[in-house]
């Protein structure tokens, strides 16, 4: 934990293979090759530009917020930062230990019990066995899950499962911060207490990039703001600015009529 | 609101073990190679994981049965006695000569069977993890083997009864299946790699690997003993992959003697398995997330 966190992104590109249909078939891939079709497929096949030459640096102190519009890349930019998906063009430096918010049911077993998914998140998160009571208590008091701590996932109520997931997400404290929108949602009572503990985990973090399509949590959570558009950035600085320049470009959503 | 780095409160106290990433698009073969080893070292050091996982498999597999995973025992039972008592009528064999070498063989071929025919999904099956965390795929790899490991030693109970009612014993030979067990060990790791990225990317390939095993397993004395093949025939199964790796532990157990081109055979097609899976899974590790 010494080091200084760091994120360093430099010209990548994300690049989904579309596979469909033949692609996917060693079969019909091998009576291709066999008919002198295969340069042809390969030339054909589809790929998807989920992140086109992005360039960033984050760096101790740094908040960074993504705003973009469904599909527009931010979850991809995530999963890059967190080392899930491998970049295709560039390079990408990450200093730090990191938790990345992505899943809310990461690793989550509906069939075991509330105290046996807590030890199996440990072991997720490479914990030695020393902190595994620690992180027990510590999940079981935010959860509220009292009784239900020794009884199977699968019978909580959805609420006691949000909760569980959400305190198992946020046990691991880290210098990296990687989160996606979903975190802010639950049922008000919840939410209050959540957001307690997650600004509480943001303020401990060196690095935050929190995808959100709320504006308002980016303007008070973040110093810096990314506007990503098709898997490019338009534009990149100040929260406030690109804000402004975001939601000057969003045409107002109609309100939906019922008919 | 003020949002320096401070001292936390006690709310949140696990912290995230410490990692760095060095990624690029235009690795070398060398790097790549790196980053495949270090994939195999950051694995092996979540083995606790693998372990938890593995016994979670099967633990869910058996769920809401009374008897649990000794399902597996009483199924492989039913089948090596039924097996035993019709082939060695067929084969005018002796049932005391025949059912303990069938119990064995049966019980270490359906490991080899299910190892092989799960390590297709090894990846696939991890989706939801590999897509929401970066995690050595090692893990998954050694999560397969641990899970058929598990399965095995609940179907050794099926040997020890036969063994033990034909009171036939292995000698202190048996101890040399012990090296064959750990070569057994080496090339399901290899399998999985392999398999698990490349079922990954091509969707057709599981049924393919399940009916080469089923030719398999007629074409290598599994329930037929290799010295029904007569002399030509022995030495022609030492190019079957299959026969050389079953023998190097069934051997030692069953008090037969090892022909060196058997150790031979086992040797120079587990380096084979382990230079193709090697030679694939360093190119496939980055690309496997993209496939599932």
């Amino acid at each position: 934990m010494t080091a200084n966190a760091l994120i360093h992104v430099e010209d990548v590109s994300v690049l989904f293979p579309l596979y469909h249909g033949s692609s996917r078939s060693l079969k019909k891939m091998v009576v291709a090759a066999a008919s002198g079709r295969l340069a042809q497929d390969q030339q054909q096949r589809v790929v998807v530009r989920a992140l086109s030459n992005i360039n960033l640096r984050l760096e101790s102190g740094d908040r960074l917020g993504l705003v973009g519009s469904n599909g527009a890349g931010k979850t991809t930019l995530l999963r890059v930062l967190a080392g899930i998906y491998e970049p295709v063009l560039g390079r990408l430096r990450v200093r730090g230990s990191l938790n990345a918010l992505l899943d809310p049911n990461l690793g989550m077993n509906m069939e075991l019990t509330g105290r046996e998914n807590i030890l199996l998140r440990g072991l997720y998160n490479g914990l030695p066995r020393s902190a595994l009571p620690r992180l027990e208590e510590d999940v079981a008091d935010f959860a509220e899950l009292s009784d239900f701590l020794d009884l199977p996932v699968r019978i909580y109520s959805a609420g006691m499962v949000v909760r569980l997931g959400f305190a198992l997400a946020t046990a691991i404290k880290p210098q990296i911060l990687l989160m996606d929108e979903w975190f802010l949602a639950g049922d008000a009572t919840f939410l209050e207490k959540a957001r307690n503990r997650l600004e509480e985990m943001v303020r401990g973090a060196d690095i935050l990039v929190l995808s959100s399509h709320s504006v308002e949590i980016i303007r008070s959570w973040c110093s810096r703001a990314l506007w990503l558009d098709q898997g490019h950035i338009v534009a990149d600085g100040p929260a406030g600015e690109v804000l402004d320049r975001y939601l000057g470009s969003v045409p107002v959503q109609p309100v939906a009529v019922l008919a | 609101m003020e949002y320096a780095p401070r001292d936390m409160s006690s709310a949140v106290t696990t912290i995230a073990p410490a990692m760095e990433l060095n990624l690029r698009a235009d690795m070398t073969l060398a790097v790549r190679n790196r980053a495949a080893m270090a994939d195999l070292a950051g694995g092996a050091r979540l083995w606790r994981l693998a372990w938890a996982l593995g016994w979670l498999d099967i633990r869910l597999r058996y769920r809401g049965s009374m008897l649990g995973p000794f399902w597996l025992t009483i199924s492989t039972g039913v089948m090596v006695g039924s097996l035993g008592l019709l082939y060695s009528t067929l084969f005018k064999i002796n049932v005391r000569d025949y059912l303990p070498f069938l119990a064995l063989s049966q019980v270490l071929w359906g490991f080899l069977a299910a190892l092989v025919s799960e390590a297709c999904t090894t990846f696939t099956d991890a989706e939801g993890v590999i897509r929401s965390v970066r995690m050595p795929f090692f893990v998954f790899s050694m999560r397969t083997l641990i899970r058929n490991a598990i399965a095995l030693g609940h179907n050794i109970a099926v040997i020890i009864v036969v063994f033990a009612v034909f009171s036939v014993w292995p000698g202190w030979e048996a101890v040399m299946a012990i090296p064959g067990l750990l070569v057994w060990v080496l090339d399901g790791l290899a399998l999985t790699l392999l398999l698990g990225a490349f079922c990954a990317r091509f969707r057709d390939i599981q049924p393919i690997v399940n009916s080469v095993m089923q030719i398999a397993f007629f074409m290598t004395p599994v329930i037929w003993k290799p010295d029904q093949l007569g002399a030509s025939g022995i030495e022609k199964l030492a190019l079957n992959p299959f026969f050389d790796l079953l023998e190097i532990v069934r051997g030692p157990i069953l008090g037969s003697n090892i022909a060196g081109t058997t150790w031979l055979g086992a040797i120079v097609y587990s380096v084979v398995l382990w230079a193709i899976s090697w030679a694939f899974f360093v190119r496939a590790r980055g690309r496997v997330t993209f496939w599932i």
